[in-house]
């Protein structure tokens, strides 16, 4: 009788032998990434997804590129210039700067791709309320001209998150921001291999060898991009515990998001990593109706803020305390904009939320709340509040569907009757949140202007101007308090916590960056 | 013969022609808007009304339908709102993995389900029956992805045989992608040996009974004759017809299996398009599946005449 290790050798010898013909493996280093999501589309313009954010800094470069401490430094831009009334900014370019197909980035490829992401971006927008003049000087200098100071230049221009200002061709950029650029064409350290992307499966990423990086340490999303790997290949995995034993297999090096009920397996697996590398993470919003009772009146809302716990829906959605934070900071707990102003003494207390449903008129009203089920955290925090809001009283109605109809059904401005809403939850990367601009959750902007909930409170939004408008981060953070009691005060927004995404990736990697948005230069796989 | 085969193929243009009417309709009467996904979280109202306009759906109901039926016509299946890609393409990258595993599941399930089917039938009311019966009742019950991670954990975790997960495809050589395709066709061939391997015995179990069968073993021929020669290929119509069947489901409906061994497959396209409204590609792959089960139905009903003579069209 033959033994196993007969049979396991005889078995693999005849799967060597079936594999001959593949051709000899060649020294080229390949990064297999498990990444969050599929790449559905490849234009970071064109739509916010995360995934295509993730996709355009391997393929493009930006103007500028935060810090750790979220400043902005220069990364294509080699120096920079403002007159002494703040009004004019120059910007020369880096030499060696030049697109996948060879030509030279010119300044005026810049101030196409900055005019373009101006009119999808929401911080673009607001920067572009304040440009008079964008023009290019010469080939590698541009001049941004503004019509009255604006703080947030250089933090506009060098955004980190989506959608995030992708230097393009001035042809690619010409086209219409609300139609996709369909040929992907940048000028950063990988090209994108378009014959071999496979929506739904699988992309892949080449080494740019004629990228020249700047010098400088990688900082965050600053310093030098240095392509440390032949190629990158994003297998998009849909289970979670097949990516698990595909990581252990070796089959994959880079785990971008696995699940929080896989950290014990993850942590106790042999030759895997599990690390936190974005310092801001997410933070939970409930999202209330502002436009129809009962939540159209402030003690509603407050009761709302008063009946929840944010450590109940972290035990929920994350489990393990090392991956989450109470935190009562509109502005994200980590980021130079936090701060606890405004929250003291606020607590769970049912019977407070009950009296102030109570001065609200609320008398078992039906409570309308989407539960989107195919989006983990979203369904468990809306589970949890409606178990909440029944505990105060609330007479609650939980409809299910998928994120795409409540991303539409959101839209709606109708009565319950007509398909109208009370409660939704979703969240936001803390790269978005720490800014009172990028931050459309805190948005006081009423029906015309402000996110789907359509919160109305005009001291909200003229702290919010204030706030773009001061270049001295020391007067920024004193709005940024007085903006937050405010918040406290009119509740636009809720937060149920902040929790943090660790990836997990195999040990024969090195030089993974610490930053809210993972990228992939400066990873070297060993063997 | 070759004159109904045509008439077949004809008349599967008003089925598509029904199908598509219907699909375009419940698509676009689904709640949901594929501008407010592109758009992401953080757009205005105004954002997401460009994007629909320019993507064609701010236009009357009839004129999309319109104008997707005449590049239908043409042979256009249109390009996806989210890639930006051709439909056809699409559908052609997912194309292979789907048949070669529909083949390879076929081929497995009917070698283990017709000779275990036939024996339990031959054997009714013995331990190899009920062993039989065991299996197929356990196939059935038990889901797929527990197969499939039991399987990865046996070949792929302890004994490194074979990998996780990933399809190679033919172009990378017959011994990658045999690797590729083993567990997830182990994984499927257990729930549709299962399935037709009680159709088999129940099917054998009824012709065992009939007069000619006794004439058979009257006459003196020996078992394995009457068995295969007799009782098997007269119970073969309901048994093809299973199988059909099963090939159908093969063809879009492995949606967990593909997940799990992470096969881009056009069940994982069709579920992913539907979660994000892609239109032009949910309308393509549905179209091809019809023609799919129709295709598919038109085997079956010539394989037919093959087992039953009596059958003629």
């Amino acid at each position: 009788m033959h033994s196993l290790n007969y049979w396991k050798t005889t078995v693999a010898a005849a799967g060597m032998t079936l594999a001959l013909g593949v051709g000899a493996a060649s020294a080229e280093s390949v990064l297999r990434v498990a990444p969050h999501a599929d790449l559905k589309n490849t234009d970071p313009i064109w739509t916010t997804a995360y995934i295509t954010r993730n996709h355009g800094y391997l393929v493009y470069d930006n103007l500028f590129a935060v810090d750790d401490k979220g400043v902005p430094q220069p990364q294509m831009v080699s120096d920079y210039s403002v007159s002494d009334d703040g009004l004019e900014y120059t910007f020369t370019l880096r030499d060696g700067l030049a697109w996948h197909n060879g030509s030279p980035v010119t300044a005026e490829d810049c101030v196409a791709s900055l005019q373009r992401w101006s009119k999808r971006d929401g911080m673009g927008q607001k920067l572009f309320d304040f440009v008079d003049k964008l023009e290019a000087v010469d080939a590698k200098t541009f001049k941004m001209t503004l019509k009255e100071k604006y703080g947030l230049v250089l933090q506009s221009i060098g955004k980190i998150s989506s959608n995030t200002p992708f230097m393009m061709s001035k042809e690619h950029a010409a086209t219409d921001a609300f139609t996709q650029v369909t040929e992907v064409m940048g000028s950063g350290p990988f090209k994108f291999v378009k014959d071999e992307w496979v929506p739904g499966s699988k992309v892949v990423y080449v080494k740019n060898p004629d990228y020249k990086p700047r010098e400088g340490t990688p900082n965050s999303a600053s310093g030098a991009r240095i392509a440390k790997v032949d190629r990158v290949e994003w297998i998009y995995i849909p289970d979670a515990q097949t990516t698990l034993n595909a990581l252990a297999n070796g089959e994959i090096d880079y785990w971008e998001a696995p699940s929080p009920d896989m950290m014990a397996q993850l942590e106790s697996t042999e030759g895997v990593k599990v690390e936190l590398i974005d310092p801001l993470g997410a933070q939970g919003w409930l999202r209330l109706n502002h436009t129809l009772p009962p939540f159209n009146n402030v003690k509603a809302r407050q009761a709302i803020l008063n009946a929840v716990n944010q450590e109940d829906y972290l035990r929920v959605i994350v489990g393990d305390p090392k991956f989450y934070k109470v935190c009562p900071s509109y502005f994200i707990c980590g980021s130079p904009n936090a701060t606890t102003a405004g929250s003291e003494g606020i607590e769970q207390n049912f019977d407070k939320a009950k009296a102030l449903l109570k001065e609200a008129g609320y008398n078992g009203e039906k409570i309308v709340m989407m539960q989107p089920t195919d989006i983990p955290v979203l369904n468990s925090a809306t589970i949890v509040t409606a178990e909440i809001l029944r505990k105060v009283g609330m007479n609650v109605d939980i409809q299910a569907m998928d994120w795409s109809t409540l991303t539409s059904r959101r839209a709606l401005k109708e009565p319950l009757s007509n398909g109208g809403w009370n409660i939704f939850h979703t969240y936001a990367t803390g790269a978005d949140a720490q800014s009172p601009v990028a931050n459309i959750g805190i948005s006081g902007g009423c029906e015309e202007k402000a996110w789907f909930g359509w919160p109305c409170d005009p001291k909200i939004e003229q702290l919010r101007d204030d706030y773009a408008r001061e270049p001295d981060p020391a007067k920024q953070k004193a709005i940024v308090e007085e903006l937050q009691k405010q918040i406290y005060k009119t509740v636009p927004n809720i937060l149920y916590g902040q929790f943090f995404q660790p990836v997990a990736y195999s040990s024969k990697l090195s030089g993974v960056l610490v930053s809210p948005v993972p990228f992939f230069w400066n990873i070297e796989k060993q063997g | 013969m070759f004159a109904y085969i045509v008439r077949r193929l004809l008349a599967t243009i008003p089925v598509i022609g029904v199908v598509a009417v219907f699909v375009f309709l419940l698509l676009h009467l689904t709640p949901g808007d594929p501008a407010a996904v592109i758009a992401g979280d953080y757009a205005r109202p105004e954002d997401i009304a460009k994007i629909r306009e320019r993507l064609g759906l701010n236009e009357p109901i009839h004129i999309q339908f319109g104008t997707w039926l005449w590049s239908l016509v043409q042979g256009d299946l249109g390009i996806s709102i989210f890639s930006n890609l051709p439909v056809a393409k699409l559908i052609q990258q997912r194309l292979e993995p789907t048949l070669i595993l529909a083949l390879a599941t076929t081929i497995l399930s009917i070698l283990i389900a017709v000779p275990l089917g036939t024996i339990a039938a031959w054997k009714a009311g013995t331990w190899i029956d009920r062993a039989v019966m065991l299996f197929a009742v356990a196939g059935f019950s038990v889901p797929i992805f527990v197969f499939g991670y039991i399987l990865m954990y046996i070949f792929s975790i302890e004994l490194k045989w074979l990998p996780v997960q990933g399809y190679k495809p033919i172009a990378d050589g017959l011994g990658p992608l045999i690797q590729s395709i083993t567990l997830p066709t182990i994984a499927l061939a257990i729930l549709q040996s299962a399935l037709i391997a009680r159709i088999t015995r129940a099917s054998v179990m009824e012709v065992l009974n009939e007069d000619y069968i006794r004439t058979a073993h009257a006459k003196g021929l020996a078992q394995n004759t009457v068995l295969i020669r007799h009782a098997l290929k007269n119970a073969a119509v309901p048994i093809v017809t299973i199988i059909g069947i099963s090939v159908g489901l093969l063809i879009g409906g492995v949606v967990v299996t593909e997940s799990v061994f992470n096969l881009p497959g056009l069940g994982r396209l069709t579920v992913d398009s539907i979660l994000r409204r892609d239109y032009p590609i949910i309308q393509g792959v549905i179209l091809v599946f019809s023609g799919a089960f129709v295709l598919v139905n038109l085997i079956v009903d010539i394989l037919y005449t093959l087992f039953d003579p009596r059958i003629r069209y």
